[in-house]
């Protein structure tokens, strides 16, 4: 097994707030940081870059030593060797979108010609060949945050550091700025570490989703498996899953409320339970004869998401159910009404914790 | 297309009464800078204005005093710049007590200032002596000392408006440019004193403002001899003993050039709304 090209243990202490947080990432490889707000995500890219010192831990590139304070290495943001696109770009204001490309190839050493060279192809590079000249007040968002990864790409970083970059976007700028990123990212042939809080941008721009609550790693994998067995309350919610935890005894697991449910995978031993909203059925009276899972619950909330509604369920579960708006069509869902749930044991997965 | 206006923005709005106790204040301040000026302009010998611009000394007064307090003004500006950067940049211990000091002569009577001066670079002073044994030269009562003493009142405004913008930039670029290999000076250079331009400027036309109605510590630090050191402040104190229209003549000149020079940065620099 060779060595990754990023390996980190990123811990910084922060008044009462401390990031712990294992990293590697290979050559090529674009790794996703996926958290709630305040989770530490920026926190750790500021400290790849240099720009937050480590309070413990270490980070290695290319099997140099960038930050090590248990050995009093440190080597400082200019000499790292690392690309960053800032969440809001910070393209310099007084420059034009050349000179702001220009500038890292400038700072390693080029005469201002070779610079302005090496900007002009990775402007063209980024689809902005025509947009040199102009000052980054004059160009659109789309456009500014393409200037900002051209600018970060012109230095030939061996570690690459997004921060949000699709955030400030529009819907459909997103959406056109993304399939160019996805791209740019696939050439790039060093570790690239894209911070977001959106599951969308994560999973299509990532071969590999890392999650941090509250500074520290919950889950880790690629996006098909952390889709399949969330582990926290927060990836469930960004997958769409419910999720509980309880403890396992073949096919049933016992959840801490005192709810039993059934399901067809077999553990044993502290598991979770997963089901998705829509696999849940709504009735107003106990189900007869159900194979299933049942249990009471009082109506929370009713949403309408499109042609289906999202029904927030308390109780002895707090479940989400989708349930389409025909089906429930002859009986009016309110706050504060008693309904029982239904689930299949076919509809869960279950998986040790 | 007809653009429905909601009464409150539009000009016809309902006017909101000053209160008196506000507005006659006000007025009253906004006549107590300007009715001076008035006197001056009415006691203007305006018929002899010509001949008294161009008699002899008053030209000589006038280019002395704008190229001293232009020198004065690069001299803030190459040590100021620097000085103004480590206080809103450098944690280091006692810059608090720095950047007091570099208040001083704001609140210090510029005359007081100018004996300090003198206490250090005179003849016999602290550093005077020796600078006068090793290179030579004398800077009390000499055209450097005007610049001397006009550059040690003026800094500190140059410096207080450097550093308030400084401390307003935002850092982050500054960190941009650290990712994309720049050392602290070339990031200085290149991205920190563009984005603070406006402050550097406005901080250099309050300084050169300063400099050139300087009194108290230029008599003082190096006297009052015509070609040499007179300043136009200067020539206007003499001119009041002997000649009060002479006196006039000088003040509207330097009235004249304050308010060109102010009017004409006050748009691009000084950020008026």
């Amino acid at each position: 097994m060779t060595a990754p090209l990023l390996d980190a243990r990123l811990v910084v202490d922060r008044g009462a707030f401390r990031l712990d947080l294992p990293l590697r990432i290979d050559a090529g490889e674009v790794v996703a940081l996926l958290g709630p707000n305040g989770a530490g995500k920026s926190t750790a890219l500021r400290a790849l870059a240099g720009l937050q010192p480590l309070t413990a831990g270490h980070i290695v590139v290319d099997g140099v030593d960038l930050d090590r304070p248990g050995h009093g290495r440190w080597v400082p943001s200019e000499r790292r060797r690392v690309g960053v696109v800032f969440q809001d770009y910070l393209l310099f204001p007084h420059l034009n979108a050349r000179d702001n490309v220009a500038f890292g190839p400038r700072r390693q050493g080029l005469d201002r010609r070779a610079a302005r060279e090496r900007a002009t192809g990775w402007l063209e590079r980024v689809g902005l060949a025509g947009y040199a000249r102009r000052k980054p007040g004059q160009l659109s968002g789309g456009q500014a945050q393409r200037v900002a990864l051209a600018r970060a790409l012109a230095v030939h970083p061996r570690v690459l550091l997004l921060d949000e970059p699709l955030a400030a976007l529009d819907a459909r700028t997103r959406l056109d700025t993304r399939a160019q990123l996805h791209r740019h990212l696939a050439a790039h042939d060093g570790a690239a570490l894209l911070v977001t809080h959106d599951p969308l941008d994560a999973v299509a721009l990532a071969d590999r989703l890392v999650i941090v609550e509250d500074g520290r790693l919950v889950q880790e994998g690629d996006a098909a498996a952390v889709t399949a067995r969330p582990r926290t309350d927060y990836v469930a919610r960004l997958v769409g899953l419910n999720l509980h935890r309880g403890h396992a005894d073949g096919h049933r697991v016992r959840l801490a409320d005192g709810v039993t449910l059934h399901s067809t995978d077999r553990v044993d031993g502290d598991a979770f339970v997963v089901f998705p909203p829509a696999a849940v059925a709504l009735h107003p009276h106990r189900p007869e004869g159900s194979p299933g899972n049942t249990w009471p619950a009082t109506v929370a909330g009713v949403h309408r998401h499109g042609d289906y509604l999202r029904v927030q369920l308390t109780g002895a579960l707090d479940v989400a159910a989708d349930v389409t708006a025909s089906a429930v069509a002859r009986w009016t869902l309110e706050p504060g009404q008693q309904v029982w749930a239904a689930v299949e044991a076919s509809e869960t997965r279950a998986y040790p914790a | 297309m007809t653009i429905l206006r909601h009464p409150s923005t539009g000009r016809r709005g309902p006017r909101r009464r000053v209160p008196a106790a506000l507005l006659l204040p006000a007025a009253l301040g906004l006549l107590l800078l300007v009715l001076p000026l008035v006197g001056l302009l009415l006691r203007t010998p305006w018929a002899s204005l010509p001949q008294r611009l161009t008699a002899p000394g008053v030209l000589t007064a006038l280019r002395l005093s704008v190229q001293c307090a232009t020198l004065a003004t690069l001299l803030c500006l190459a040590l100021g710049v620097p000085l103004a950067w480590l206080l809103a940049r450098v944690e280091f211990p006692g810059r608090r007590a720095v950047r007091a000091l570099v208040t001083v002569p704001l609140v210090l009577p510029p005359v007081v200032g100018g004996l300090a001066l003198l206490l250090v670079f005179g003849r016999r002073g602290l550093l005077g002596g020796w600078l006068d044994e090793t290179f030579g030269v004398t800077l009390p009562f000499t055209t450097t000392g005007v610049v001397l003493a006009e550059a040690f009142v003026a800094m500190p405004f140059l410096v207080i408006a450097v550093e308030g913008a400084l401390r307003a930039a935002d850092i982050r670029y500054e960190e941009a440019a650290a990712t994309l290999g720049a050392g602290r000076l070339t990031t200085f250079t290149r991205v920190t004193l563009p984005l603070v331009a406006p402050g550097v400027a406005a901080g250099a036309v309050l300084c050169w403002a300063r400099a050139l109605g300087e009194f108290g510590a230029t008599i003082t630090f190096a006297g009052n001899y015509p070609g040499r050191t007179q300043t136009m402040p200067l020539a206007v104190y003499l001119a009041l003993e002997t000649d009060l229209d002479a006196a006039i003549v000088l003040s509207l000149i330097l009235l004249a050039v304050s308010v060109a020079i102010l009017a004409g940065l006050r748009d691009r620099w000084l950020g008026s709304p």
